[in-house]
């Protein structure tokens, strides 16, 4: 009965149809596109830089102090192998230092990698862009950012001379040949750092097998939290001396998870305002159903039909609109979403910007269960509460008077 | 009349017509509402870029901003000082700086920093930093070893005030040179990355410092608007030697502001578009049934003479009251809570490491912009009167007998 009431007036029932399919059509589009930025976004700064977990000593992360090394990275490595989540890992040793070529001098910070490992961790050996990369055999060679490279007026095979403090508090200076010029988009990044190989690094900074960060990449990163409790606990077990933290990428680059939290929060600002504006469009549709056919309910009231049966009714026909509405909003939704979610976005004019945030220029929205299901159930509970108003006026109707009504 | 009668009948149905008012005045509400809020975070974000040693217009030696190292620095500010008196307009405000990248550090840490030598009052009155010291004082015009640090360096530092700070940085002659500082300032700043990089020490101990002589590496000028700039600039480039001087307005100096300027433009106009589209079902709906309901009617004025355009217009007059009426509220409404909150702004402080990551100020004061109101509501306007035509044209069709058979 409810399902012909509905296809009585087509007309209106398919704009109100078209009004929720519209909805939950931009809810879901919406919601993946932010769930891929957020991708995105992650991915560019645990893949250029932090990894998802890194082991330190207490304390390193907020004061960078030179002395504050992990000692014993090796009983580290045996550990992370043994935790099946984690993919690759790595360890770096850093140490701000003043960095001089023939003309120029700058202070920037000198990190050292081993060379076989950071590729599996980090994207260092895509950004290449002219010259090598480190092989694992080298020594006093680098690889200096292409903005650095530019203000210090460097080229391939140039000699920088570095001079920094080592772990001891001596003075810590060499001479090494550029080998590589790598750019991430990032200008921090390409500024502000050299790479040189770890050996090498510990032997200049006189760090004998310490090294400043233990760094993995776990196989996804919803296994990150796993990784994290499995590694605090090894470490309780096997290493008791050193004062190890390990920290997520959370941790690691605050700024970024509280950004997604906020654009998450002003994006359900912006849903609730939206999805209200259709809900009041909707409520009208309801209302009318309802008072349009005052005369009708008159007559079932009449005949003996109960009001709660009748209000059973109305809830009835407005969530099965509802639920048509939400259905075709999710599936246009998901085909446009997928559609983008294969080729793409393209967001010209805006690629200085993304690069700032070690973004790529295409985005790729996210298809998820979430993403379809957070929009649609808002709506739903919004519209069913917005009939809910006019099924109980309903039951407020007296047989005589509402025959009466024209 | 026509406007009478379209008053009359919408009223004939308050009840629909509340409805349908309520979702164009939360529409337009939230268009109003939510743009002054982007303006806000936009306009937060020039004015802190601008403060932030940026300043309208900036003046640089030719090849500093490829270079920006102490060769590329403007060595007789005596023909600046000139042509800015001969051509700026009377109340600029002007200083000259000495800005080079150095290396702080004392006994237990070392960083790089952005050495800026200023000229203390003036300084003052152009960027942030006039109000921005928060412990000590600033610095005196040509104290030779003062420094003023940020509050985040300091706590980098393990310092504090009257302690002792080296910088070291690159010399004319391309050595190193290396000053010793006592810290008698400790700035705060909208953001942590400001407070870290940069120092601030007298100009001339600058100049000392690095071998310059006279010389400096920018102006940096505030004018009576934003707007100005592109004027101001363009004066000054005719004035100033191309070859040996490069002016730049405040977007060309920070481009990433200029870009996200452009697409928060961008994002307004879509969440118009968006809104009114939730909204537009609702106003064509309601105008529908409102005709239907009223088909005989219809009829009837057909059948004593009315011309079907005569319908069209009175069915468009009564969307004409709703859109009105309802951007009237919408806009009183949305002007309302801006004001509310232009007072005491939106505390973000507690996301302050989220807001710096995304280039945002830790409070933001919504902003109406006229541009924003009249789009909103033209926006309304137009696109709800073409969405009600499509009813009113219906309304127009029906034959007088069909419509006088229909119950």
């Amino acid at each position: 009965m409810a399902w012909r009431n509905i296809w009585r007036n087509p007309r209106r029932s398919i704009l109100t149809i078209c009004a929720i399919a519209f909805a939950s059509l931009l809810l879901v589009f919406m919601l993946s596109w932010q769930f891929g930025s957020y991708d995105a976004m992650i991915n560019a700064s645990v893949k250029i830089s932090t990894g998802h977990i890194q082991v330190q000593t207490k304390d390193y992360q907020e004061k960078r102090d030179m002395r504050l090394v992990v000692r014993d990275p090796e009983a580290l490595y045996s550990l992370l192998e043994n935790t099946p989540e984690v993919a690759s890992h790595t360890s770096r040793a850093n140490a701000f230092s003043l960095v001089s070529s023939e003309n120029r001098t700058y202070g920037v910070l000198v990190v050292g990698i081993d060379p076989l490992r950071e590729a599996n961790v980090s994207t260092l050996k895509k950004l290449i862009r002219q010259g090598s990369y480190l092989s694992p055999g080298d020594w006093d060679q680098a690889l200096v950012g292409a903005l650095l490279a530019k203000n210090l007026h460097v080229g391939l095979g140039d000699e920088l001379v570095i001079l920094g403090q080592g772990l001891d508090g001596s003075v810590a200076a060499t001479v090494v040949k550029v080998k590589g010029i790598f750019s991430s988009g990032q200008d921090e990044f390409d500024r502000s750092t050299i790479r040189i190989p770890l050996k090498y690094f510990q032997d200049v900074y006189g760090m004998g097998s310490a090294v400043h960060e233990v760094v993995a990449l776990g196989k996804s990163l919803k296994q990150v939290q796993e990784i994290k409790s499995k590694i605090t606990a090894g470490i309780k077990n096997t290493n008791k001396e050193e004062n190890l933290v390990v920290l997520d990428w959370m941790e690691l680059i605050p700024g970024l998870i509280q950004a997604i939290q906020m654009d998450l929060v002003s994006g359900f600002i912006f849903y609730i305002i939206l999805i209200v504006v259709v809900a009041f469009s909707i409520l009208n549709t309801f209302l009318m159903a309802v008072f349009e056919r005052t005369r009708e309910f008159g007559v079932l009231l009449a005949v003996g039909t109960t009001p709660g049966r009748l209000a059973k009714l109305l809830i009835f026909e407005s969530s099965t609109i509802t639920i048509l509405g939400i259905v075709f909003g999710i599936i246009l939704g998901s085909l446009v979403t997928w559609y983008f979610q294969v080729h793409g976005i393209l967001i010209s004019g805006a690629s200085e910007l993304m690069r700032h945030y070690g973004l790529p220029e295409r985005m790729y929205p996210q298809l998820s269960m979430l993403s379809i299901s957070i929009g649609a159930g808002i709506v739903l509970i919004i519209t069913i509460l917005t009939a809910l108003y006019p099924a109980f006026k309903s039951k407020r109707l007296r047989p005589v008077d509402a025959m009466k009504a024209i | 009349m026509n406007f009478q009668i379209g008053w009359r009948n919408i009223w004939r149905n308050p009840k629909r017509t509340l409805v349908i008012l309520s979702a164009v005045i939360i529409g337009v509400w939230s268009m109003i509402f939510l743009s002054a809020f982007m303006r806000g975070i936009t306009d937060q974000m020039v004015r802190n870029g601008i403060s932030t040693l940026t300043g309208h217009v900036q003046v640089h030696h030719k090849g500093y901003r490829d270079d920006p190292g102490i060769e590329n620095s403007m060595t007789e500010p005596g023909v600046l000082e000139t042509v800015f008196n001969n051509t700026l307009p009377p109340d600029t405000l002007w200083t000259s700086r000495v800005r080079v990248s150095a290396v702080a550090s004392n006994a237990r840490h070392s960083s790089g920093v952005t050495l800026l030598g200023a000229d203390p009052a003036k300084e003052g009155k152009i960027s942030f930093i006039g109000g921005a010291v928060t412990l000590g004082r600033f610095l005196k015009p040509d104290d030779p070893h003062g420094i003023v640090v940020g509050q985040a360096l300091v706590e980098k530092f393990e310092t504090k005030l009257g302690r002792k700070l080296v910088l070291m940085s690159q010399d004319t002659g391309r050595e190193i040179a290396s000053r010793a500082f006592r810290i008698v300032g400790i700035f705060r700043a909208e953001m942590e990355a400001t407070e870290k990089q940069f120092v601030f020490v007298s100009l001339p101990a600058a100049q000392e410092m690095l071998k310059l002589k006279k010389g400096i590496s920018e102006v940096s000028m505030i004018l009576n608007s934003h707007q100005e700039a592109n004027e101001v600039a363009a004066v000054l480039r005719d004035a100033l030697p191309a070859n040996d001087y490069e002016v730049q307005t405040w977007q060309e100096a920070m481009p990433m502001v200029t870009a996200i300027l452009k697409m928060y433009d961008g994002f307004v106009f879509l969440w118009f578009f968006v809104v009114f589209i939730a909204m537009g079902f609702g106003i064509v709906n309601t105008t529908l049934m409102a005709v239907y309901e009223r088909i005989r009617e219809f009829g009837l004025l057909k059948a004593l003479g009315m011309k079907p355009w005569w319908i069209v217009r009175q069915v468009l007059t009564e969307s004409f009251y709703l859109l009105v009426l309802g951007m009237i509220i919408g806009t009183g409404l949305g002007a309302l809570s801006v004001l509310a909150l232009s007072g005491t702004g939106i505390d973000l402080s507690s996301v302050a490491a989220g807001a710096e990551f995304a280039g945002m100020s830790r409070m933001i004061y919504p902003v109406v912009e006229s541009k924003d109101v009249v789009t909103a509501n033209l926006v309304v306007f137009i696109l709800g009167i073409i969405v009600s035509l499509y009813p009113a044209i219906k309304a127009a069709r029906f034959t007088p007998i069909e419509a006088m058979a229909h119950n």
